[in-house]
């Protein structure tokens, strides 16, 4: 019996974790996938928003403000890439004009500092590429980017070695409960049981929710496409670059990543399938086009790789952060879209909250994990140094982003670590870069067989049967 | 640590321009290879077809390399560091070279040349912007070469292979070999970007249609791919609504290009031709980088080993003769254009002063039937040869000597119908 359950490892799933993990409670992160992050959090924006869009009163706005607050920090502590490069919204004419002081108001309502509309050398000062017919833009100094997934992971790993136990490819398809537990059972008939459930699961989180006979809101899945560029575009955008906001969504935007890409995206389509991130020749046209709009001169031919992620878009158009009304010890964290990352930390502080009352602190708590080395970042005594200390650090398996194996073999072992492929991408990048794992790929697979004890045809690119060989040769 | 002349890269280039270097008097010569053998891709292209022209005899891959490995291996002057990676080329009066492996550590190694010997790489799904789902069973025609021939191990029984580049076409013969079947090639241009003989032995030999005009467009499948959706493609390589047509497989292999592996050389400072994607060269393989050489498919890609070894022979001997005269024959250089359906000619310029037959590399941009392909400078042709067949796919070369040179500004590469 667990003392809580957390259906879903994405950020916020993860973040709460972490925040558990303070306490002397049995935890348990579950997940449909195999691994954290491995979903909505691995492809969105990256964006840490200032928090001048949502309505003033919103859960959105109040839980975007105080997480984008706590980011950085968060961050530091837990050796996650962010940066604070602020943003731009751009305005085209006059409609677009009234639009920025709207959001400028709205932002000051919100609790947003240092709002600032710009024209003319002060807006090209901070983005030289911006579209020149741009007549002004709202800057906003709080915004930034992180990596969302290493955020989750980091998270994860964090709640991991103080004792939280994680489980993978747990997909819940049912729950029963009585007054004194929950019954999640997997569809592989796997069970467990808990005493709190916190509902994280993102676009399925109204799927979650009727299963204990809660329809108190629906999710609606909207897709949104973006493409990502060489980082021989770096230097091309600055800030993150948003055009003005639609009633489906924030635009396109064309913005910097922590690893030196450029990331341009995304659209906003409606869709029925909660699975399929299937990207479409004419979405990613539109994106392309749009994104030409803000910055004229971007290289559309330095495209390394085009991915689609799913929005949580939610009927009641909010955050859905609150105990179920059937049952106050099932804590649902719902329609968790866009700013949902930046909202993360503060969402996870709120749903601790709710789901603890008087449980004792472990004194032995740890709040950051073991930094992860990136031999790319080390100066030459250092790298030496390490190398002497850890040879597999000196052999380096991803060309394009100077991966070593050393850095592959911790994640693999680090708490939470990675099973797959795409595991080992996420952690440490490798198969990230302009050659897209065709260098790595084979010796990832090789190391993974290795470290896990298991047969090549065995390993997967991300969990269930997505094996990249199919047998021997003859 | 001083070399004459460290290489980077142990494949076919590498190891030619060592030979080469070391026998034309570079006392110390190193080769950095990030593999834990020499041979480079040529260790994995177990068919034949290597060596026609060099050793005069049809060999394999490991055949072609091995006779290099070999008086590598006997060669006391020249050493190899495996498994190892350089992560910088610093350009200077003594050219540094930053690498590491698990054995040495992190080594900072000093040469009078360097010859950079890289190779290329394949172009993956991300650079064409494929849509659809992104499932396991999408490899480059390269890795998929890799696991079966080198690991043993089969990626997929149901094949569509897109992009008829050699490696593609190669790749259709061996998974056929291993029981896979083949479904198509598609090939998004009206012709072949491989071989003509490799079409014949490859695909007609087993009855694999090669479609062309025609691209994917869509990948589908959740965890593996399940199929694919193939259409056909305009003059303008749209594809064209209503020629739709799904595909079942479970592996999706892409042979669509190779990209010169120039990293380090644009780091280094190395000019880099645009077309080519490799350096700009002299006609000793010299780029603008005084003592930095480059040879082979880092230099530009190239259809047959053969010429990359000739070529990395040319750099190797120009390195070591570098090494003894610490300047070479910088000055006056005439440059090289190609024109009328000429896409690229390597070497990029040509010292007036050269006193080797100088050849011209090049690829035309389309295909051509009976015509001629000549060197011409001004209204007087150099050098001319005629072709029954021309195509984007074979690489051309014609030579020029160093008497013909004199007085001229500029060498056209053209075709004339």
């Amino acid at each position: 019996m667990y003392d809580i359950a957390i259906i879903g490892a994405g950020v916020v799933g993860a973040l709460t974790a972490r925040e558990l993990s303070r306490y002397d409670l049995r935890v348990v992160l579950l997940d449909r996938l195999n691994d954290v992050g491995a979903g909505t959090t691995r492809a969105n924006s990256a964006i840490v928003h200032a928090g001048f869009d949502a309505p003033t009163g919103s859960l959105k706005a109040k839980y975007n403000v105080a997480g984008t607050a706590a980011m950085p920090a968060l961050c530091e502590l837990l050796h996650v890439p962010y940066q604070n490069t602020g943003s731009l919204v751009l305005a085209f004419d006059e409609a677009d004009r009234n639009t920025l002081n709207d959001l400028k108001t709205r932002g000051e309502q919100n609790g947003v500092p240092g709002l600032e509309i710009l024209e003319g050398e002060a807006l090209f000062a901070k983005e030289p590429n911006a579209n020149p017919t741009c007549t002004g833009a709202l800057w906003a100094p709080t915004a930034g980017i992180v990596c969302p997934y290493e955020l989750a992971i980091a998270g994860a790993e964090c709640a991991a070695s103080n004792g939280v136990e994680f489980l993978r490819e747990f997909a819940v398809k049912a729950i029963d409960f009585t007054d004194e537990q929950f019954t999640l059972r997997a569809d592989d008939e796997r069970e467990i049981c808990a005493k709190i459930v916190i509902n994280a699961a993102g676009v399925h989180a109204d799927e979650i929710a009727r299963m204990i006979g809660d329809d108190s809101f629906s999710i609606t899945p909207v897709k949104g496409e973006y493409l990502l560029l060489d980082k021989t575009q770096q230097g091309v955008v600055n800030t993150v670059v948003f055009q003005c906001p639609s009633p489906m969504g924030k635009g396109v935007l064309v913005s910097p990543t922590v690893h030196g890409n450029v990331l341009v995206g995304p659209n906003a389509e409606q869709v029925d399938d909660r699975f399929s991130l299937t990207t479409t020749a004419a979405a990613l046209q539109e994106v392309q086009q749009a994104a030409k709009r803000s910055l004229p001169d971007y290289q559309v031919r330095d495209t390394i790789t085009s991915f689609a992620g799913l929005r949580a878009r939610c009927d009641r158009h909010d955050f859905v952060i609150e105990p179920s009304a059937v049952n106050a010890r099932f804590i649902h964290a719902g329609g968790i879209e866009s700013p949902g990352l930046s909202a993360a930390p503060a969402i996870a502080a709120a749903l601790a909250e709710m789901a603890v009352s008087n449980a004792p602190a472990k004194p032995s708590w740890n709040p950051s994990r073991a930094k992860p080395i990136r031999v790319h970042e080390l100066d030459h005594e250092e790298y030496a140094a390490l190398v002497k200390e850890q040879p597999a650090y000196g052999r380096i398996i991803c060309r394009c982003e100077t991966i070593s194996e050393g850095e592959i073999l911790h994640a693999i072992h680090s708490p939470a670590g990675a099973r797959d492929v795409d595991g080992i991408k996420r952690r440490t990048r490798s198969g990230m870069g302009r050659c897209q794992g065709g260098f790595c790929g084979t010796k990832l697979l090789e190391i993974i067989a290795h470290e896990l004890d298991m047969p090549m045809e065995d390993v997967t690119k991300s969990g269930g049967n997505s094996q990249v060989l199919l047998g021997r040769t003859k | 640590m001083e070399y004459d002349v460290i290489v980077i890269g142990g494949g076919p280039a590498g190891m030619a321009a060592a030979l080469k270097a070391q026998e034309n008097g570079a006392a110390r010569v190193l080769i950095l290879e990030r593999e834990t053998f020499l041979g480079g891709i040529l260790m994995q292209c177990i068919h034949t077809g290597f060596g026609l022209h060099y050793f005069k005899e049809e060999l394999s891959g490991p055949e072609f390399a091995h006779r290099f490995i070999e008086k590598i291996e006997a060669n006391p002057a020249i050493e190899v560091k495996l498994d190892t990676m350089v992560l910088d080329v610093q350009p200077g009066e003594s050219h540094q070279v930053i690498a590491v492996n698990k054995a040495d550590g992190l080594m900072q190694l000093n040469a009078k040349a360097i010859v950079l010997a890289m190779g290329c790489r394949e172009r993956p799904r991300g650079a064409l912007n494929i849509a659809g789902a992104r499932p396991a069973g999408v490899l480059s025609a390269g890795t998929a070469q890799k696991y079966v021939n080198m690991d043993g191990y089969l990626p997929g029984r149901e094949v569509v292979i897109l992009g008829s580049g050699d490696i593609g076409l190669i790749m259709a013969r061996r998974m056929t070999f291993e029981g896979a079947k083949v479904k198509m090639v598609c090939e998004l241009m009206p012709y072949s970007g491989g071989l003509t003989r490799n079409i014949v032995q490859c695909l007609n030999d087993f009855d694999i249609p090669l479609k062309l005009s025609t691209t994917v467009i869509d990948i589908h499948g959740s965890d593996r791919v399940t199929g694919v959706t193939i259409a056909q493609v305009d003059d303008n390589r749209r594809p064209i609504p209503g020629t739709e047509e799904h595909v079942p497989c479970d592996l999706l292999l892409l042979s669509v290009g190779l990209i010169p592996e120039n990293e380090l050389s644009r780091a280094a400072g190395v000019q880099i031709d645009p077309i080519t994607g490799g350096a700009q060269v002299n006609e000793a393989c010299e780029t603008e980088i005084p003592g930095i050489f480059a040879c082979g498919n880092v230099l530009h890609v190239h259809d047959l080993v053969d010429y990359v070894a000739l070529e990395a022979e040319v750099a190797g001997t120009a390195a070591a003769q570098y090494c003894k005269t610490s300047s070479n024959t910088n000055g006056d250089y005439i440059n090289t254009q190609g024109e009328n359906g000429v896409r690229y000619v390597v070497p990029q310029r040509v010292n007036k002063r050269a006193q080797q037959p100088v050849s011209l590399y090049f690829r035309v941009g389309q295909v051509y039937a009976d015509a001629t392909v000549q060197v011409r400078a001004g209204d007087t042709v150099l050098a001319s040869e005629r072709r029954a067949r021309i195509t984007p796919g074979e690489m051309e070369h014609l030579v020029v000597n160093p008497e013909q040179l004199a007085g001229i500004e500029e060498l056209i590469v053209e075709v004339v119908v």
